[in-house]
């Protein structure tokens, strides 16, 4: 027990190690970059006086490292600053675009795996087979197809062909929830379809993998059920790479669903990301990359201690 | 008798109402796909065409533009009355007219409106360099006396000068209260702006044109959604998704037309690009070969290649379009040749050294990407060496800030109200346009008065513009939107509005 503690309070300071290295850089790429917040608001036509006044008025004119000392300091108290181009708290801006992002990255994941697991064990049972070769060609064209191109053929198809959903956007005013979950089917089937792919070709491997082990041919000798065979002696052990690409595919949604947002026109956090960038809205981005590694970091903390419980042979 | 006075009420009781309520009130809503979410909406503060385009129809300016782009009253009760010596304008208001949050318009809020915008506005921190003061003049009237004489006033104040209750003026906007046929309800960053129909709206009166005239709130709703991906707006207008769609890509322009649920609609001239030469630091200081570059340049095929068909571009020396009052061909000069043999000999004469021109532009507007790849291949057929530097649009706007980064940028504008408010002709402007003879047809135009006097100025001034070529004028552009089939009533506009636009039920 006191080694699982302790393991994890290495993780942890493991974790803010990392998490203090990102703000850091972040913070410095953004600022290096050109471009300056107060043009990019201001539009074509303003004078450079104009975006100077501007400048001052958003802190912009103050000394790099006192606007870093400013940072440092919000966050030790929680507050990740205030957006230049919305005007409102970045935690704020964060909070209202996490609804979107989640589910949707839920439901990809969701729908990926639905069709990886079944299809990538299937795939590595029948091993040779026409249905092995159809899974290992079709695989191999959906981890090729950009996310944005299956989008914008899905929309063309299912939206603007059949009107069955929605084209774009999270819902207007006064919508139910199930209606904006209803604006997350179509990206959601093209972000699933495409991580799917990747999830496949590891479940294929790894099960392959397994299923010439040894214990995998006892399990068979003891006169083991087909299905128990596969389903509790082989995808058992062959778990360990399959959560891994699991956990990084969904750390990859939470913030790689950029341009499918975009093309979607979802308000998610992919999509702040970008027009923050956009628009040198250094406090959103600064806020919004930390979460992101943030979370990242926690699912890599989390897929850890799935080892754990799928094979404890695993030592942390 | 008795029936005669039934009859007679019964008409003024429906008289009454209909002035009240839209002639053609409709339960539809308008759901409008944009380029992008607005930075705010403080026009004043920032005057970008996407706020401008939302505030529109919550705020109102004293005057506005009609079809000719002239400044005709809205909050203004008349044309004002100008003294003799052309420093004292006094402006009628309307009466009767409310804000949407209830309180009454009147000279006080004019004040107090125009005092913000002369702080924080550029072109309103221009006018308060001549305003000697800004006084109300009864409850319905105010009066600007002006330091010196200046011609483009009545433009500047049709612009983003919005006016809001005096007590709503801060020097950050945190309500949106105007007097426009439309209210803000609810904002949602990214997701969507809600206006609803401001029931006691005061409309001028008149027939509608341009911005002017008579303006019906017919939809319930208007609704501003943040599209930025052009392909999804093509695809959410024609699946019925939105009423109007901003901005459509040209090639866009067929399928729109094809699909049968929307149609696609041009508004002529709704900007020009142009090449802004530095005249501060570098090579194009020169004039000589500031001229050289003015006749190397192929006007009409950077517009091809930028627009890619003539349905969408327009080829034409002068500044401004026709149909504009300020459209002349007064000193058009070495324009449109492309002629890289009498370049090549200007610039031997200018004794050119062979350093680079650096030629900055964006592709975060294409079409600025394709001017500048053909702009080079007619500079180099001409001799010159250029070095095209293609850039995001943020870092292109800090990089021109510098006059030591570069000697050429492509940027594009919108026809403003009045020629003097051309950015280019602003000595401050990225590409410092600083010189006698500019300056002494500048002054001569901000003391005309009448129409008559002030476009005779203004040729003065594009002729001068024409033999110090501080910018090459590549074309001007018409704009591609997309409307539903079953939405009527829509007028394409710089600035799409929404007011007397039908929606469908």
């Amino acid at each position: 027990m006191a080694r699982i503690a302790r393991t994890l309070l290495n993780r942890l300071g493991g974790m803010l190690v990392v998490l203090a290295i990102v703000v850091t850089v972040v913070f410095v790429i953004v600022r290096v970059t050109p471009g300056d917040p107060a043009a990019v608001m201001l539009g074509a036509d303003a004078t450079p006086q104009d975006i100077a006044d501007l400048r001052t008025k958003m802190g912009l004119d103050a000394p790099l490292i006192v606007q870093y000392v400013q940072f440092v300091l919000g966050l030790l108290r929680g507050d990740l600053g205030q957006s230049i181009f919305l005007n409102q708290p970045v935690t704020q801006a964060l909070a209202a675009r996490a609804e979107p992002t989640f589910f949707l990255t839920l439901f990809s994941i969701l729908i990926a795996v639905s069709i990886a697991l079944p299809v990538g064990i299937l795939s590595a049972v029948r091993r040779g087979t026409l249905f092995d070769q159809i899974v290992v060609t079709l695989t191999m064209v959906a981890a090729s197809v950009p996310s944005f191109w299956l989008g914008l053929l899905l929309i063309q198809v299912l939206a603007v062909g059949q009107g069955w959903f929605p084209a774009s956007g999270y819902g207007g005013p006064d919508t139910t929830f199930l209606v904006r979950l209803h604006h997350l089917v179509l990206p959601a089937i093209a972000l699933g379809i495409v991580n799917s792919a990747l999830i496949t070709r590891f479940t294929r491997a790894a099960m392959l993998d397994v299923l010439g082990d040894d214990y995998v041919r006892t399990a068979r000798a003891k006169g083991a059920g087909e299905g128990r065979v596969i389903l509790k002696h082989a995808l058992k052990n062959a778990m360990i790479p399959i959560i891994t690409v699991i956990g990084l595919s969904i750390a990859m949604l939470v913030a790689g669903a950029v341009v499918t947002e975009t093309v979607f026109g979802l308000p998610g956090i992919g999509n702040l990301v970008v027009s923050a960038v956009l628009r040198r809205d250094y406090p959103v981005i600064q806020g919004a990359l930390l979460v992101v590694a943030a979370i990242y970091v926690l699912i890599n903390f989390a897929v850890d201690m799935l080892y754990i419980l799928v094979d404890p042979r695993v030592r942390l | 008798m008795k029936k005669t006075f039934l009859i007679a009420t019964l008409a003024s009781a429906l008289a009454a109402s209909a002035g009240l309520m839209p002639a053609q009130a409709s339960d539809g809503i308008l759901t409008v796909a944009t380029i992008g979410e607005p930075p705010t909406l403080d026009a004043m503060q920032t005057p970008t065409d996407i706020v401008l385009m939302i505030d529109q129809h919550i705020f109102e300016t004293l005057y506005t533009y009609d079809a000719q782009w002239k400044s005709v009253p809205l909050l203004a009760a008349a044309m004002p009355e100008i003294s003799e010596d052309g420093l004292t304008y006094r402006i009628p208001l309307r009466e009767g007219v409310t804000f949407h949050d209830g309180s009454a318009f009147d000279a006080k809020d004019v004040v107090a409106s125009l005092t913000r915008w002369m702080a924080v506005n550029s072109k309103g921190k221009q006018v308060a360099e001549i305003v000697e003061s800004l006084t109300e003049d009864g409850a319905h009237a105010v009066v600007v006396k002006l330091k010196s004489r200046y011609a483009p006033l009545l433009a500047t104040l049709s612009q983003a000068s919005i006016i809001i209750p005096s007590e709503k003026v801060a020097d950050t906007l945190t309500e949106f209260v105007g007097t426009g046929p439309y209210a803000l309800k609810e904002r949602k960053p990214d997701q969507y702006t809600q206006l609803v129909r401001f029931e006691d709206y005061k409309s001028p009166e008149g027939e509608p044109s341009n911005y002017a005239g008579k303006r019906e709130a017919i939809a319930k709703e208007v609704r501003f959604v943040p599209v930025p991906d052009a392909n999804t707006r093509v695809e959410g207008l024609i699946s019925g998704q939105f009423d109007y769609a901003d901005s459509l890509p040209v090639s866009a322009y067929e399928r729109v037309e094809a699909s049968g649920n929307a149609k696609p609609v041009i508004f002529e001239n709704a900007g020009w690009a142009s090449l802004n030469l530095n005249m501060k630091e570098g090579l194009l200081t020169n004039k000589a070969l500031r001229q050289a570059v003015q006749v190397a340049l192929n006007p009409s095929d950077m517009m091809l290649a930028a627009f890619s068909d003539d349905r969408f571009f327009s080829v034409d020396a002068s500044l401004f379009p026709g149909g504009s009052f300020w459209h002349t061909e007064a000193g058009v000069a070495r324009y449109g040749e492309g002629d890289p043999e009498a370049a090549a000999k200007l610039i031997e004469e200018a004794g050119y050294d062979g350093t680079p021109i650096r030629l900055m532009t964006s592709r975060q507007y294409e079409f600025h990407y394709k001017i500048g790849e053909v702009a080079k291949a007619y500079l180099e057929a001409a001799g010159f060496k250029v070095d095209l530097q293609v850039v995001d649009w943020a870092t292109l706007t800090t990089r021109r800030a510098d006059p030591k980064e570069w000697d050429i940028f492509i940027t594009h504008s919108n026809f403003p109200g009045d020629p003097t408010t051309i950015n280019t002709i602003t000595d401050s402007y990225p590409g410092w346009y600083v010189s006698d003879q500019k300056a002494k047809a500048v002054a001569g135009y901000m003391e005309a008065t009448s129409d008559d006097d002030k476009l005779k100025a203004w040729e003065a001034i594009q002729t001068v513009i024409y033999d110090d070529a501080p910018l090459f004028k590549v074309g001007n552009f018409n704009a591609v939107a997309g409307v539903g089939a079953s939405v009527d009533g829509y007028t394409p506009t710089y600035w799409p509005h929404f007011w007397n636009v039908t929606p469908k039920n």
